[in-house]
């Protein structure tokens, strides 16, 4: 349905996207995450027709977006980073302009009652935008790429200055649109796209680090598991039954949280979960676990896995050396 | 198209912009009319009133178009149009007929003032209806400059400062340049000229070069536009 290939493009001297190849299937929801200013914004801009790319081509269902705009991007509904309303509009007023504006030949006032339902805004039909809170301005961003029932929908980064129950309802809302449409979500927050999407892109410097299945990229980047716990007894002797206990790929002394107990990072093999024996061990030795929680993957050890995975390595070599340094 | 043509033509008269532009078009070009025309009980000093009535528009056009592209590109809400199903000309033009049908609905009404004239006098209609022929395209080259000037930057007060500046500096060619001693140069900025090319068709004579020079002097504003954002969306 969306075909991207080997999109470049140059602002000056800056090369904001490199070479960015992907495709999307009809009906899939794609997750295209990266940190800010990783060129998600560029790319989708370009995908869209509002920027044109250095090189490369952006085809919507088989219709080149250079060659052949205005066909592209009937195909396409788009909510940019910052909504494009006028504020000085009523809801209502905004959607029929936008109705217009797109040459909608759907049944106009059945149409946007429609969309206003499905994003749930048909009580501030009448109000103007610029007394809308910035969850409904978000909403009725929304509503403006569904008019014309589009066959692909492009969010930029939608749930950015949401409060969290704005976030929730608005992820559901991408999650039912996305049985009825191919959708693009654009997003630098890594459980937005475990929650809603069935493919993941990666960007970051302008250039694609991942495409996979969001299970795939999960399992991939999160094959060990990282916990970090308290335990109450002696620091030297916890640290070394810790690293002793099998399937434990790593451990170490996060410091002293308060005044008896000691916070440690341990790290499992692939797959393992240590924390039955964890436990068995400080019961064993007479210590108390007083807490135990696994650090959630982020976006960043999304991105030292994938992009950093030696340099991990490097600086974990360098720790070691420095400590044994240290100790001799 | 239509579209953004109705909305921009409706956003003239949700905002304050339409009536001040209305309101003091018809007060100036009233007292102007007053004391050039109706004052000195001679409508051979019309074409004075025409004259300076092109000066007020180099004020009061660029309220009118500053906040059409300019605007737009601050609120980033422009991102609705150029990701639309139009084409960048579409969106262009429309822009520009909201602006004109203003214009042209308020130098409409301004036209009542010449009924005075009917009243107490007998006024050659076609020098009338000539010399508001040629305010109209005036007008319109005006507009497009002010489009084009509105497209470059993001700020309303740039965008009318600089349509203001630019308007003048191509008025006053016509009034500086008989001080240029190179004959050449006078003739060729004769030629571009609208003062010059005005007192023609003040005069009562339908000049067609000079209708073909300002509709074409609106077109080469417009595709302009058009250009800024082409080398926009490339750059």
């Amino acid at each position: 349905m969306i075909e991207i290939i080997d999109v470049y493009k140059n602002f000056g001297d800056k090369q904001a996207v490199k070479g960015v190849t992907f495709n999307v299937e009809e009906g899939e929801i794609m997750g295209f995450l990266g940190p800010n200013g990783a060129g998600k914004t560029t790319t989708l801009n370009i995908l869209t027709g509002y920027l044109s790319a250095s090189s490369g081509t952006c085809r919507i269902d088989g219709v080149d977006i250079l060659e052949n705009p205005v066909e592209a991007k009937r195909k396409i509904g788009f909510l940019p980073e910052q909504p494009p309303l006028y504020v000085d509009m009523t809801v209502k007023e905004y959607l029929s302009f936008v109705y217009q504006l797109k040459k909608c030949s759907l049944p106009k006032d059945a149409h946007l009652k429609e969309v206003c339902e499905v994003v749930k805004i048909t009580d501030v039909f009448n109000r103007k935008i610029k007394n809308l809170s910035k969850g409904y301005r978000q909403r009725v961003g929304i509503a403006q790429a569904l008019i014309g029932n589009p066959k692909v929908l492009i969010f930029d980064e939608p749930t950015v200055g949401l409060d969290p129950k704005q976030i929730i309802e608005i992820r559901n809302l991408i999650r039912v649109l996305g049985k009825q449409h191919t959708v693009i979500l654009s997003t630098h927050i890594l459980p937005e796209v475990q929650a809603v999407c069935d493919r993941i892109v990666v960007i970051n410097k302008g250039e694609i680090v991942a495409n996979e299945r969001t299970q795939d990229l999960i399992n991939a980047v999160d094959g060990s598991r990282k916990l970090v716990a308290k335990i109450v007894g002696p620091e030297n002797d916890v640290l070394k039954a810790v690293k002793a206990l099998p399937g434990v790929k790593y451990a170490e002394v996060l410091g002293k949280r308060d005044t008896d107990s000691t916070s440690y990072l341990i790290e499992s093999e692939d797959k393992i979960d240590i924390r039955k024996p964890l436990f068995a061990l400080i019961a064993r030795n007479g210590w108390y676990l007083i807490g135990l929680e696994g650090m959630e993957l982020n976006l960043e050890d999304i991105f030292i896995r994938l992009t950093e995975k030696r340099k991990e390595k490097e600086i974990r070599k360098t720790v070691k050396r420095v400590r044994k340094a240290g100790e001799e | 198209m239509w579209a953004i043509y109705c909305r921009e033509l409706r956003s003239y008269f949700t905002t304050p912009i339409g009536y001040v532009f209305a309101g003091m078009f018809l007060a100036v070009s009233g007292a102007l009319f007053s004391a050039t025309v109706l004052l000195q009980a001679d409508t051979s000093m019309m074409s004075m009133y025409f004259l300076s009535l092109m000066f007020v528009f180099a004020i009061l056009i660029p309220l009118l178009t500053m906040k059409l592209f300019a605007d737009e590109r601050r609120t980033k809400s422009e991102q609705i149009l150029l990701t639309a199903p139009i084409s960048l000309g579409a969106m262009v033009i429309a822009k520009f007929l909201s602006a004109l049908t203003v214009f042209a609905a308020v130098l409409g009404v301004n036209s009542f003032n010449f009924y005075l004239l009917y009243i107490y006098g007998n006024p050659s209609l076609s020098y009338i209806f000539l010399n508001v022929l040629t305010l109209f395209l005036i007008g319109a080259a005006f507009i497009a400059v002010g489009v084009f000037i509105s497209s470059l930057t993001e700020s309303q007060l740039n965008a009318a400062i600089g349509s203001m500046g630019l308007i003048v500096v191509i008025l006053l060619l016509g009034v500086l340049v008989n001080s240029i001693p190179v004959e050449w140069m006078r003739s060729i900025i004769r030629w571009f000229s609208f003062i010059d090319r005005y007192a023609t068709m003040s005069s009562g004579i339908l000049d067609l070069s000079a209708v073909v020079y300002f509709i074409s002097f609106t077109a080469v504003f417009l595709f302009l536009t058009v250009r800024v954002y082409e080398k926009r969306r490339w750059s």
